[in-house]
This record gives structure tokens, C-alpha cells and sequence, in this order.
């Protein structure tokens, strides 16, 4: 096999190359930030990560990434549920718009929720004399992080449950299972890596949002700051120590993120 | 037991299973079951049916319709005026001139990856894999600061680049890294997986039949790839010109010179003209609606292209699925 895919010309200069980009754009900028990183003195930099405003912004982020993703699992899975096993009218452009998250800017995606959630807003003016408020705090965290990770867990699951094997379900019910039983013992266990996958991009792609968040979250310190913000407040007050300080926190957590969604990819494939 | 009372006690509301088609072959007991079932399951199927459609109208359409409708709010002479302003245009060029760099740039970047990943087996490739990844899973907002830290006043290069006279930072340059940066995975996400599965038994052909290395990649492998490359293409695109957070930390926000129509938009909000906001707002999602126009026409020519490839005799559709490891 080796010597055979050696006849092919290129890999000398396309992996030169691509190690090359790959240097300049992500691994050298990278290090800097770990670098500077090392340059704090240790008191300087658990001071910038626990202060207590970080600490609540951190709060904020995970709780509401959390419960997006949670969100986006079950709606997801039903959506692809849906589009998989039932034929409806308009089916196809439902299909396209799932991916309207991805292909919509975020700033975009942020002040449209706001028109719709503000007190004078379509939704809001009618949710507002209930006492509901959904934009301007934490709420409106978790409806922008809902809004942007809809397609992961969609897009994840569909090619799964389109490539089930009917016959499974159709022996389960054959051998006496009930509907629910067929569904939470056949289908939900060959889904898990699939939709585990789509709740861990989803909850990636939420913990570090900015652009939808910003416009919907109300900023306020201490209650609807995300982790983000805190890194650009820095920034704009000049102090780059502290910023790149919060920064590696987050940086390290994508890297756990994305160390476990590599396993679940990696457990998918050797499922299917 | 009966499969018949099974499925009446099985509530059709909670659960969601399929519509049974029972293979042809069941026998005659399995009869009963399969005509509860069929006057069972409509009621079911139009509950998730209407629940999945209820949240996607709640969740995507209506915020769509809000972006045109709070655009239009004062009508289309006060659209147009808002489109019309100097600093809007400017902020338009400005997204399209990124997108012009940082597509293209990240076009050869993906084949040229896609290409040494696919087609060799190397050491560390895992790694080299993941790496491609990474700018996905980092936050836009550290995807800017990381930029900011090596070209900034305080930055590595800083000093040196002040020198020379040369800005990157709350510049075009800057607005372009950082654009490149956030993109840099989607054409390679696109390609990698389906070079692997195409394998290279057909390059391999070309080449012991005489092709050049760029014959070999213009007439065999292109052809193989080009609705991933285009489905990549699209996405990049609308990416490159809607990014927000990793923008709005090296840019500056000067007005008129290093907005791009996100950021335009963020400032024109913030400064309660509504209108102009959306009005720059409605621009950007009539892009993304093209870009899913044109993502599913490529998906569905592709799909059509399967289906023709599949009439085909079996010598001439057998694309070599498991020859790679």
C-alpha cells in the first residue's frame, strides 16, 4: 500500500505547504498566546481568572451553553427524526433552512432575536405583561446559544438514522416491544455517538459565541456577561495581561472539547 | 404475546416510532398490528410533525422575517437611503474584498491539505488532522486576540512593524488573518473525508498511464470532488463575510475605513438607527439564503449525479470505497 500510494506525485510540497499555513496562521499566533501566558506571574494570573466577575461570566457560559446544547439534542433529534422518517409538504426547503445558523452572520442572528424578544418586539410584547422576560438577561444568553447550535445535532444525527436498518425496529416489534421500548432500546443506543457528537460541537460552538450573544445579553456584569466579553472589556482597557489570562482558560477548554469530540467521532466510526 | 395489544397499550402520543412496513413476507398474525398501526400512527406522526415545525418557525423563520420587516419598517425610500450612505458602501466593499482573499487563500490551503492527508499515510497525520480543526473550536474572540498579540503595538511584532510603518492590527491586513483563521477549516473539513473514501486507486491509473501530476489532479481527482469543493466554497464564503467576534477585536471600528457589514451593522444599532441597521443586516441574510439556495441545489445535482452514475454499467460506476485504509 505504502509503495504503491508513493507513485503519486505532490506530498512533498502539498504536506510542506500545508504545515507551512498551518505554522503561520495558527500554530505561531497560538503560541504567543501561550506564551504571554507564561510571561504572568502565577498570583497575577489566578488573580485575572477568579476574580469574581470572570467567575460568573464562566457561570453564565457554561450553564447557558449547557442547556442550549440540551436543547438542541432533543429538538435535533426530533427535527431529525422528522425530516428522516416523514414525508411532508415542504420538506426540502425545511431541510435547507436547518442550516440557516451556519450560513446567517451571528451579529445578524443577535439583533434579530433582540427585535423579536424586546418588550416592543413580535414575541416579546405579548410575553412581557406575563412578566416573562426573554431578552436582556440570562434567557436571552440561552435562546441566541440555542439559535446557533440547531444544525450540529441535526446535521449529526440524519445521516445515522437515515442509514438504520428498519428490520431492527420491525423485530423488536415483532418480539413484543412496545413503540417506546423500540425506541429507547434499538434506536436511541445506535444514535448515542451521533447525537453525543452533535451535543459536544454544539456545546463548543456555544461556549465561545459572541457576535449572536452580545446584542441579546444585556452585558450586564456579574448577571448576563459572557466569558467572551470579559476578554474584549479587557482588551478595550488596554490590560492584555488579563485578557490573554481568561483567553487560555478558554483556550484550554476548547481543547478538551475538542479532544472529546474527536473520541466520540472516532467511537461513531468504529459503531457504523 | 400479541403484537397486537402491544401496540395498542404503546401510547401513540409519547412515542415516535416509524410507520411499521412490515416486509412483505410477515405472516398472517402479524396482520391485525399492522392496520391498528396504520390508524394509530397519523395522529403521532402530525404531533412531532407540528412540534418540529412549531420550533423551527419560533427559532428561524420568525427572526429571519424580523430582520426584513423591522428593514422595511419606515418603507423602502428610508431602505434604500440607508443601503445609499458612503460608510455602508465602504463596509460592503471592505466584506467582499476579505472574502476575496481569505476564500481563495483558504481554497488552496484545503485542496493542497486534503491532498496530503487523503492520499499518503504519513506519521502524526492524527494530530495534522486535528490541528486543521482547531480554529473551529476555538472562540472568534481568542481567534482575534491571538492576532492582536503578535502584530499589536504591545505584540511580538509590534515594535518592529511601527517601525517600518506597517499596521496590521485596526487595519485591512489584521481583518483579513483573522478572517482566514476562522475559515481556514471548511473547504479541508469538506474534501478530507471524501478523498479518503474515494481512495487513489484512479490517480494511480493516471499516472502509470502517463499523466502528469497535474493532469492526474486537473482531469481525474477534480472531477471526484468538485461538489465538495463547491459545498466547502459556499460555506467559506459565508463565513468570511459574516464573522464577527474575531473581526470587531482587530479592527478597530473605524468607521468608513475597517468595518466590515457585520461590524457596520453592530455600530449602526448601537446608535438606535434601527432602520440602517437592519437594512445592512437584511443584506447579510439575503446572502445566507443564497448560500442555502445554492448549498442545496449542489447537494441535489450531486444526488442526481449519484443516481445517472448508478444506471451505469457496474465497470463504470465502481468508485474503489474500501481500497483505502
Amino acid at each position: 500500500m505504502n509503495t504503491a500510494t508513493r507513485v503519486l506525485p505532490g506530498f512533498k510540497i502539498t504536506l510542506g505547504y500545508t504545515l507551512l499555513y498551518l505554522s503561520l496562521l495558527v500554530l505561531i499566533p497560538l503560541s504567543a498566546l501561550v506564551l504571554k501566558t507564561l510571561s504572568l506571574s502565577w498570583p497575577q494570573f489566578w488573580d485575572a481568572v477568579t476574580a469574581p466577575r470572570v467567575l460568573a461570566a464562566y457561570r453564565l457560559t457554561f450553564g447557558a451553553s449547557l442547556i442550549a446544547a440540551t436543547v438542541n439534542a432533543v429538538m435535533g433529534l426530533l427535527l431529525a427524526w422528522v425530516l428522516v422518517r416523514y414525508d411532508f409538504p415542504g420538506k426540502r426547503i425545511i431541510d435547507a433552512m436547518v442550516d440557516l445558523p451556519f450560513a446567517l452572520p451571528t451579529a445578524v442572528a443577535g439583533i434579530a432575536l433582540t427585535a423579536l424578544l424586546a418588550g416592543n418586539g413580535w414575541i416579546g410584547q405579548y410575553l412581557e405583561p406575563m412578566g416573562v422576560q426573554l431578552a436582556f438577561n440570562p434567557n436571552g444568553v440561552v435562546i441566541a446559544l440555542i439559535f446557533i447550535g440547531l444544525p450540529f445535532v441535526v446535521r449529526t444525527v440524519q445521516p445515522v438514522l437515515a442509514d438504520l436498518e428498519k428490520e431492527l425496529e420491525e423485530a423488536a416489534t415483532c418480539l413484543g416491544a412496545t413503540r417506546w421500548q423500540t425506541f429507547s432500546r434499538v434506536i436511541l443506543p445506535t444514535l448515542t455517538p451521533a447525537l453525543l457528537t452533535g451535543f459536544a460541537l454544539a456545546l463548543a460552538r456555544a461556549i465561545g459565541e459572541y457576535g449572536s450573544v452580545i446584542f441579546i445579553a444585556g452585558n450586564m456584569p456579574m448577571v448576563s456577561e459572557i466569558t467572551p466579553l470579559i476578554i474584549v472589556g479587557k482588551l478595550e482597557q488596554y490590560d492584555y495581561a488579563g485578557a490573554t489570562a481568561v483567553a487560555t482558560v478558554m483556550l484550554l477548554i476548547s481543547f478538551v472539547l475538542l479532544l472529546l469530540i474527536n473520541a466520540l467521532q472516532a467511537w461513531q466510526r468504529r459503531r457504523s | 404475546m400479541n403484537p397486537a395489544t402491544v401496540l395498542i397499550t404503546g401510547g401513540a402520543a409519547t412515542t415516535n416510532a416509524p410507520a411499521t412496513s412490515a416486509p412483505a413476507t410477515s405472516g398472517a398474525v402479524q396482520r391485525p398490528s399492522r392496520d391498528r398501526a396504520r390508524s394509530q400512527l397519523p395522529w403521532g406522526r402530525w404531533c412531532l410533525i407540528t412540534l418540529a415545525l412549531g420550533f423551527m418557525v419560533l427559532f428561524l423563520m420568525l427572526p429571519l422575517a424580523a430582520v426584513f420587516a423591522e428593514a422595511l419598517r419606515k418603507g423602502w425610500t428610508a431602505y434604500w437611503q440607508a443601503l445609499q450612505e458612503p460608510d455602508a458602501w465602504s463596509a460592503i466593499r471592505l466584506t467582499l474584498l476579505i472574502a476575496a482573499i481569505a476564500v481563495p487563500l483558504n481554497l488552496v490551503f484545503g485542496v493542497a491539505a486534503a491532498w496530503a492527508i487523503a492520499k499518503y499515510e504519513f506519521r502524526g497525520k492524527a494530530f495534522l488532522t486535528t490541528l486543521v480543526d482547531l480554529p473551529f473550536s476555538v472562540s472568534p474572540v481568542v481567534a482575534g486576540l491571538i492576532y492582536v498579540l503578535v502584530f499589536g503595538a504591545q505584540g511580538w511584532l509590534g515594535p518592529w512593524l511601527a517601525e517600518h510603518n506597517i499596521r496590521i492590527i485596526f487595519a485591512v491586513p489584521g481583518i483579513v488573518l483573522a478572517t482566514v483563521f476562522v475559515t481556514l477549516p471548511f473547504i479541508a473539513r469538506e474534501l478530507i473525508p471524501l478523498m479518503q473514501a474515494q481512495g487513489s486507486d484512479e490517480e494511480q491509473a493516471a499516472i502509470v498511464l502517463g499523466a502528469t501530476g497535474w493532469q492526474t489532479f486537473w482531469h481525474v481527482t477534480l472531477p471526484n470532488i468538485k461538489w465538495a469543493l463547491i459545498y466547502g466554497v459556499i460555506l467559506c464564503n459565508a463565513r468570511a463575510m459574516g464573522e464577527f467576534g474575531a473581526v470587531s477585536v482587530v479592527s478597530g471600528h473605524i468607521r468608513g475605513q475597517t468595518t466590515t457589514m457585520p461590524l457596520h451593522v453592530e455600530i449602526l444599532y448601537n446608535e438606535y438607527q434601527s432602520v440602517a441597521a437592519f437594512a445592512v443586516a437584511s443584506l447579510l441574510a439575503l446572502l445566507a439564503l443564497v448560500t442555502l439556495a445554492v448549498q442545496s441545489t449542489v447537494h441535489w445535482l450531486h444526488e442526481r449525479e449519484l443516481k445517472a452514475a448508478a444506471h451505469l454499467p457496474p465497470d463504470r460506476c465502481g468508485r474503489p470505497e474500501e481500497s483505502h485504509p
